[in-house]
């Protein structure tokens, strides 16, 4: 039981007051950043890195885990109140949760994802504490080949879970994908469809693509429609809690989302945002009200939130048992624990145990913290939305630029943050979603390294990406997601469910 | 560099700074980190900052970052935006000198004033633990029978790891292009790929193998460094294996064009200062960075070898003409 001794040893460092003091400094300010889209948690820890250098080591990492789940407990605000996702991970949450922001429902919507964060991210920092050596083991274990499979799962599920028709998810698909292709290619360092231009050599930015298409496309459609705007936001209808029902709804995306994004989280190439999608995909398949997915099923928040909180979790677990950095921000907390002179790897658990757990103590505490500090916040979150239209619009529009300009100081990104805008107001006009094209610009660039990986670690022989039992099983559940429902219909005679239009 | 060169310059940077008669401390500093937060130029930046604020030789230092394309976007800005301005630097490395010219950039470091480098890193070559080959020799003697069969784990094409291996292709007589190099977007993943034997031979800074090599899951088989490294006491050089490579993936700091001698001289002055003091030194040690300081027309020399090395090790894996 060295491990619960290990941890409740952590639980005292981190509930010492002048630790909490940190705690709360860092999900308020975590909050606060996340709100903003494009400035997210790496950048904020970036900023204080010289100001905690003089501090206590356990007080700053302390700081530093509120800051990265704030950050994330921020993004999902956002999305839900305002449809602006400041996170790549947090763009699912915003599908279900403004459509259910709009319908007066903001409340529970918030109250799902703060609820299955805490849920989540307690489940997986408990799994981080006991399994992070088995899980890294079999994380390590994915080759090339297998993360290709993996993204092929992702695109069989997600390509249907969105819209109505395949035409039009496929166009906004490929749409995503043709843009993912800009810039200098990784493998042979070419420049592609740059144009010339050296900023768009690095590609296009995602949080910059789904912050135009859901914000500024949708402000523009707003304008747009000017008196003829048949849709009124509700800012609150009912209680602003979870009723029977809501609870019901959640507790089981929750579960699975989380089951979704701990070992995803875990994969050095896994990352946050592909288990929020293949969570919406799933939970659009097993919900039993499908007609709702698209007009606010509180299933679609609940599962992608806790996935995304289960991931972030996730992450920690190669970069305390390795040392490997798998996300912009845990780049900065190695900096971070660089700074004291520690070096997170295999020896880290073994030379700085009372760190490590009080790091990973440290995160209940953030977890329940912002239960606490959000729960009574979120009645007057929801408030922003009763906020006049030509206020809230021009607030959104401001703060998406500000947020965006922040991030990167250049003009050619705000040149590309208006035409995805207008691009993403034609989308809308006609009928066309949009989510599938920031799902095609995440995967997409993906998907092709990891398989020109395989293919040139094998010398051009395809057999190589059929060989892992991983990858099979993969493709297995993929042709699952593709003919289940095909064979479902061939065996009942009747037509598998269906989910209505998203956006 | 040897130690007793080293010396000698820093003395020389003392006493040309005690006989300067400009005022010790310089205004309002704006250091621009073409990286995004948390990379090595961005953690250069944030130190430098931290250091200059500390030892009181800059009023006020600020940090900006600009991202993008190996750090040819910040270049660009900087030499476009800053000419004449003494108050502004820019962290740079020789990732941006592969970088000018992979992606022909238009500005390049001809059109700045070096000032100083900093610190610098050595490339090593880990194979997993279990892996076959044991030695430098071992590698040299597989890739000499089939290239294409070895295949090495990097960061992006065209970067430090990659130019470390065509150099290495080229010193022993195989076809550079040959090189079956497969990059990876951040050091944890190739970590990764290394650790699960998914690769032959994994390349990067040394600082990333260090953890993994003395926790016995990776095996070392040689640093880019003309001599043996402190920190890697038992792993040899190439040079020792009989592989004439030698790299340095070194960060350096530059001002703006069009600056007067006399402001280029305080500069120099005040980067000296910030070198020599212990609070700098301190920080290398946590972050354990090399002190590979340099500067002035040695520096310039140094630049120009590594730009016309570059050129053509670049045109030799076919990734610039």
């Amino acid at each position: 039981m060295d491990t619960f001794a290990a941890l409740s040893q952590g639980l005292m460092v981190a509930l010492q007051p002048i630790n909490l003091l940190f705690a709360f400094v860092g999900v308020m300010l975590g909050t606060a950043v996340g709100v903003l889209p494009g400035i997210g948690p790496a950048l904020t820890v970036a900023l204080l890195l010289p100001i905690t250098f003089k501090l206590d080591p356990a007080g700053s990492l302390i700081m530093f885990a509120g800051i990265y789940y704030g950050g994330m407990y921020g993004g999902s605000t956002a999305s839900i109140l305002l449809n602006t996702p400041g996170e790549s991970s947090s763009i699912v949450t915003a599908l279900e949760g403004n459509k259910m922001a709009r319908a007066g429902r903001g409340g529970p919507a918030l109250a799902t994802a703060a609820i299955g964060s805490f849920v989540a991210g307690t489940i997986a920092t408990i799994g981080l504490a006991l399994v992070a050596p088995t899980v890294v083991d079999i994380a390590i274990s994915f080759g090339p080949e297998d993360y290709f499979a993996l993204m092929v799962l992702a695109f069989t599920t997600v390509s249907a879970a969105f819209g109505s028709s395949v035409t039009r998810g496929l166009t906004s698909l490929f749409i995503g994908l043709s843009l993912g292709l800009i810039g200098i290619d990784l493998q042979s360092g070419q420049a592609r469809l740059s144009f010339g231009i050296p900023d768009l050599l690095d590609g296009v930015e995602v949080t910059t693509l789904a912050v135009a298409l859901f914000a500024i496309g949708e402000t523009l459609s707003v304008v747009a429609a000017g008196s003829r705007a048949d849709e009124i936001i509700e800012p609150v209808k009912g209680s602003v809690f979870m009723n029977r029902e809501d609870w019901k709804r959640s507790w089981k995306p929750w579960l699975r989302g989380t089951v979704l994004g701990f070992p995803i989280g875990a994969m050095p190439a896994g990352g946050a945002e592909i288990p929020t999608f293949l969570s919406y995909a799933l939970e659009k398949r097993l919900c039993r009200k499908p007609d709702e997915f698209g007009n606010g099923a509180i299933e679609g928040v609940a599962g992608p939130e806790a996935a995304n909180n289960a991931a972030a979790a996730g992450v920690l677990v190669p970069l305390l048992t390795l040392g490997l950095p798998t996300s912009a921000t845990a780049a900065i907390m190695l900096a971070g624990f660089q700074q004291y002179g520690l070096n997170p790897g295999p020896l880290l658990f073994v030379s700085n145990p009372d760190l490590v757990w009080g790091l990973i103590a440290s995160l209940f505490i953030a977890n329940g913290m912002l239960l606490i500090l959000n729960l009574p916040l979120v009645g007057l979150w929801v408030r922003l939305l009763a906020i006049p239209r030509p206020w809230l619009y021009g607030g959104i529009l401001v703060f998406a630029t500000l947020g965006t300009l922040g991030a990167n100081p250049s003009l050619v990104e705000l040149g590309m943050l208006l035409i995805f805008g207008l691009l993403g107001y034609v989308l809308r006009r006609y009928d066309y979603p949009i989510a599938p094209v920031v799902v095609g610009l995440i995967l997409g660039p993906l998907a092709e390294q990891q398989l020109r990986r395989a293919l040139a670690i094998s010398v051009g022989d395809p057999t190589v990406l059929f060989q892992s039992p991983i990858a099979l099983a993969l493709y297995a559940l993929s042709a699952l997601a593709l003919f289940g429902p095909l064979l479902f219909f061939l065996i009942t005679g009747r037509k598998a469910p269906v989910g209505g239009d998203e956006d | 560099m040897n130690h007793m060169l080293r010396g000698a310059l820093l003395a020389a940077a003392f006493t040309a700074a005690s006989l300067g008669t400009a005022s010790a401390q310089v205004g309002d500093l704006k250091i621009i980190a073409p990286a995004a937060p948390g990379g090595g130029w961005d953690q250069t930046a944030r130190a430098m900052q931290q250091v200059l604020q500390s030892e009181k030789l800059a009023a006020n230092a600020q940090v900006m970052n600009v991202p993008g394309a190996g750090g040819t976007i910040g270049l660009a800005q900087f030499v476009n935006g800053s000419k004449g301005d003494p108050n502004v630097l820019l962290v740079g490395g020789y990732v941006m000198v592969g970088a000018i010219i992979t992606n022909k950039s238009p500005v390049n470091l001809s059109m700045v004033t070096p000032i100083a480098r900093l610190t610098g890193e050595y490339e090593a070559i880990a194979v997993p633990a279990n892996s076959p080959l044991k030695s430098m020799a071992d590698l040299v003697a597989a890739l000499k029978a089939d290239p294409q069969k070895v295949s090495w784990a990097g960061g992006s094409a065209g970067g430090t790891d990659h130019i470390t291996a065509g150099l290495i292709a080229k010193a022993i007589g195989v076809d550079p292009t040959k090189v079956n190099y497969i990059a990876f977007s951040g050091g944890g993943e190739s970590l990764a790929s290394i650790l699960g034997g998914k690769v032959t031979v994994g390349i990067s800074s040394l600082s990333e193998f260090d953890a993994q090599a003395k926790a016995g899951k990776l095996r070392l088989l040689g640093v880019s460094s003309a001599e043996r490294l402190p920190e890697a006491k038992d792993v040899p050089t190439f040079k020792e294996s009989g592989v004439d490579v030698e790299i340095q993936n070194w960060r350096s700091v530059s001002a703006a064009p069009g600056i007067t001698e006399e402001q280029k001289k305080q500069l120099t002055e005040t980067i000296g200062k910030m070198v020599q003091s212990k609070a700098w030194k301190d920080l290398l040690a946590q972050k354990g960075w090399v002190d590979t300081y340099l500067s002035g027309p040695a520096f310039a020399e140094q630049l120009a070898k590594d730009v016309t090395a570059t050129q053509s090790v670049l045109k030799d894996i076919g990734l610039a003409n």
